[in-house]
């Protein structure tokens, strides 16, 4: 194995796609060194990303905030406006493992493993967040949405990396929240997880919702028909339960020793309501 | 395979050392450096024996490989006291007898260390939380709580 810590994106994109054995792209490293501790991977180049300019930093950007791919998660939690703008994004991303996890797990990294459960991705989904990606041919913006694939598959082609992240602004009577069910309180894989972003108009009706929601499918899964049953109202029981019953029938899990498809299905729901109403609170709407 | 050449700062003292890429942090420290107070547990960032902080972060050190130590600053186990003179939070988990088989110890010291540098005065739940990814089997956890605490109480006083 060889070790490149790349300057620049264009090194780095270059170095992976004129490998011809097999690439890992490390980060903060959290899921990579557990993959060659395990022998699952023998990488034949791992480039090391956190010496490129700027990949380590959170900007603001057009009302919004590009952050880098190897921001970690504890900084992410350190960034006030950051997670006062975006409260959900903050807290699916703070939840990745231990306070060490924290210290260098990122959300790119949470993407890219491509995890049906990972703790980053339904926030950032529901946020319409956008990946930017350096390749061999240049650079391009592309929906995180699009991104994963399957378990542990992206859309990415070889010797493209994702830089950053950009989160759009956020307009007045706007928040978000995420939530997952795990069996324990700490250090734990989603059994089912939930992001919703809301949007309200002044008089405390949802004007846009957006639902995703994680682990109860190969990839996240945008719940549309969840978001819709909540436009127009104040979260009255009539539309939440409308919108859990949405969220259930766009649910395609596995049955596993961590939730039964019945259990994870039916939580994907539960989960979303109750990310609906912390996310309705947090935009300032009362009921 | 090629052997890479690090510089880094351990402990506040330069050090230098050869390892292969896929080697660990916590492999160079222990096998090359001879620093041996960070101990392998899992190997795979689940039970926090290994903590280090890397540029003032805690990690854990099975999760990171040596070559990323290059310019960094490490501090480790063996940094914590000054000289003969326990840091007290070492010497209170000796008081309030906070170990028995000691394995995940120095983990612990690191981690405690690293949450008090961020808050002073952490509740029993913040400080068990921030701890969640150190295990220890055997003590039951309860008197490394009141041993953090304790050293907390005395340093805020300090």
């Amino acid at each position: 194995m060889r070790y490149l810590a790349a300057k620049t994106a264009a090194e780095a994109a270059g170095a992976l796609a004129a490998e011809k054995g097999l690439t890992r792209i490390l980060a903060g490293g959290t899921d990579v060194l557990v993959q060659l501790r395990s022998g699952m991977v023998e990488p034949d180049l791992i480039v090391d990303i956190k010496k490129i300019p700027g990949i380590r930093g959170i900007v603001a950007e057009s009302g919004g905030f590009r952050i880098g791919a190897a921001v970690s998660g504890a900084e992410i939690g350190e960034h006030a406006a950051l997670c006062a703008a975006w409260p959900g994004v903050a807290e699916g991303v703070q939840l990745i493992g231990s306070t060490q996890v924290q210290g260098r797990c990122t959300m790119v990294g949470n993407l890219c493993n491509a995890s049906p459960a990972g703790d980053a991705v339904p926030s950032l989904v529901a946020a319409n967040a956008v990946a930017r990606i350096a390749g061999p041919d240049g650079e391009r913006d592309c929906p995180v949405a699009d991104i994963p694939a399957g378990p542990g598959k992206t859309t990415l082609k070889k010797g493209e990396i994702i830089t950053s992240i950009f989160l759009p602004a956020r307009p007045d009577r706007a928040s978000d929240a995420y939530l997952r069910f795990i069996p324990r309180t700490e250090m734990d894989i989603a059994v089912a997880s939930a992001g919703v972003s809301l949007e309200l108009n002044a008089d405390g009706t949802v004007k846009a919702a957006r639902i995703v929601l994680g682990a109860v499918a190969p990839t996240v899964v945008v719940a549309d028909d969840a978001g819709k049953a909540l436009v127009g109202t104040n979260l009255d029981d009539g539309a939440l339960a409308a919108m859990a019953k949405a969220c259930e029938a766009v649910c395609n899990p596995i049955d596993d020793k961590r939730g039964t498809i019945e259990y994870r299905t039916k939580m994907a729901g539960t989960l979303a309501k109750r990310a609906a109403l912390i996310a309705y609170a947090r935009a300032g709407g009362s009921k | 395979m090629t052997k890479l050449h690090v510089s880094t700062t351990i402990n506040g003292d330069p050090f230098e050392f050869l390892c292969a890429p896929d080697e660990t942090l916590l492999d160079v420290l222990r096998n090359r450096l001879g620093l041996t107070g960070a101990k392998e547990g899992c190997g795979t960032g689940d039970c926090g024996a290994c903590s280090v902080t890397v540029n003032g972060r805690l990690v854990c050190s099975c999760l990171v490989l040596g070559a990323e130590a290059e310019g960094a600053e490490v501090t480790t186990i063996e940094g914590m006291a000054d000289g003969d003179e326990l840091h007290p939070l070492q010497r209170h988990f000796i008081d309030g007898a906070a170990l028995q088989c000691g394995v995940c110890t120095p983990g612990i010291l690191v981690a405690a260390k690293a949450l008090l540098e961020k808050n002073p005065d952490p509740s029993d739940e913040e400080l068990r939380y921030w701890l969640a990814g150190n295990l220890c089997r055997c003590t039951g956890y309860d008197k490394i709580i009141r041993a953090v605490q304790a050293a907390a109480a005395e340093m805020r006083g300090a």
